[in-house]
């Protein structure tokens, strides 16, 4: 039976991509951030899972509001690295696992999740970024398969904070219902607390930010019933990113170890991260 | 029970500290600013835009409102009609506006007086 093995909520500024392309990852600026993430990589290849599951949001690059889906997964062996308008960042493409996407896909549906199937799917800096910041690309691959999964959290009505915990639980119950011997990891990706538009353009709320880090380690479900609009009051009408973090502690025990924390909030945008781990 | 829980998710209308937030009342009203900076995407379409600005606004039907504050590079006029910021980004890096002048114009500040508010301007 496959399982779980680890948790990773992170943040997914596309600036971090940026950085890690012109070689900045050693500058004082970056250092706080890159650093964070050695132990993590360390850690996941001790961990040795076969998939990573990604829960991220596009940003415009592959999906557009003509047709807009609220949950998408990916469903194929490879996903191509997508052009959000200024050209392709030079990464290997994404190997998928097609087997493991169909058994996900069809637990998902049957547990009364009305997804969105992508056979086709290019993905971006809300998938690309926490990519190379928790796995080192190989020459034209990497070292695990991965399923993209896709939230709206652009275009209100979004899923709520509970539905977002709910898809975790069953995304738990998908993997556990797998008959091959796999290691799954599963990471939440976004936020923390930004602002993009209006006049209080750049807010952060560090302290919130830092109370959110404490909850989803000790008492994830007291965020589950928080409306959207005091979610944007807390962490900005981006920071709304934040519920895709409930998915993948849903997905986790209630028990699960933490083993790393960072926080940097340089520019405009709370850098989070968290890692928890599931007993052997 | 679960009808009064989701009908207060978001106040219809509401702005967070100051900002518009993009419902479906909001992408409707944006989808032709939306739709032609999504087409920016695509190497080509960004060789066309920059090649006649006025020709590739045609094609997206834009409102002579929306074609002058694509001129004027007005992105938070753009925002306030409609347009989501992250496909407004992809005009704004073919035009030379990047998020944070973007921003810096948002708050009213230039882009040197709203780098100086960050904890690690070095970052940029």
């Amino acid at each position: 039976m496959a399982r779980i093995v680890a948790g990773i909520g992170t943040s997914h500024v596309p600036s971090i991509g940026g950085a890690y392309d012109r070689g900045k990852t050693e500058t004082l600026a970056w250092k706080p951030l890159f650093d964070a993430y050695v132990p993590v990589r360390q850690w996941l290849q001790e961990l040795q899972p076969d998939v990573c599951i990604m829960v991220y949001n596009d940003h415009g690059a592959d999906f557009f509001f003509d047709r807009y889906p609220t949950f998408a997964v990916g469903c194929a062996d490879h996903y191509a690295i997508a052009d959000e308008g200024f050209g392709t960042r030079p990464l290997p493409s994404i190997r998928g696992d097609v087997e493991f996407s169909q058994h996900l896909c069809q637990s998902l549906v049957y547990d009364e999740f009305d997804l969105t199937i992508c056979q086709q799917m290019a993905v971006e800096h809300g998938f690309l970024v926490p990519m190379h910041l928790c796995f080192d690309p190989l020459d034209t691959d990497w070292p695990v398969a991965s399923v993209p999964i896709a939230v709206n959290v652009l275009q209100h009505p979004l899923p709520t904070a509970r539905r977002c915990w709910r898809l975790g639980q069953a995304i738990r119950r998908a993997v556990e219902s797998y008959p091959a011997d796999f290691r799954v990891v599963i990471i939440g990706t976004g936020g923390m607390s930004h602002q993009l538009t209006g006049p209080n353009f750049g807010q952060m709320q560090a302290d919130n930010d830092q109370d959110f880090l404490d909850r989803i380690e000790r008492d994830p479900e007291s965020l589950t019933n928080i409306t959207h609009q005091e979610l944007m009051n807390r962490f900005g009408v981006e920071g709304i990113e934040l519920i895709m973090w409930l998915v993948m502690r849903g997905a986790m025990s209630p028990t699960a170890r933490r083993i790393h924390r960072n926080y940097y909030a340089p520019m405009t945008t709370g850098m989070g991260m968290i890692t928890l781990e599931e007993d052997q | 029970m679960i009808r009064k829980q989701n009908d207060s998710q978001l106040q219809p209308g509401t702005r967070i500290s100051g900002a518009l937030v993009f419902d479906l009342r909001m992408s409707w009203r944006g989808l032709r600013i939306n739709t032609m900076c999504n087409a920016l995407s695509k190497a080509e379409e960004r060789e066309s835009f920059k090649s006649d600005e006025e020709g590739f606004m045609d094609r997206f039907a834009l409102a002579e409102s929306e074609r002058a504050m694509v001129r004027e590079r007005d992105f938070t006029g753009l925002l306030e009609a409609g347009g989501n910021i992250y496909y407004l980004i992809k005009l704004g890096a073919l035009t030379g506006y990047g998020l944070y002048r973007m921003g810096a114009h948002m708050r009213g500040e230039t882009y040197e007086q709203f780098l100086a508010t960050r904890n690690v301007p070095e970052s940029v």
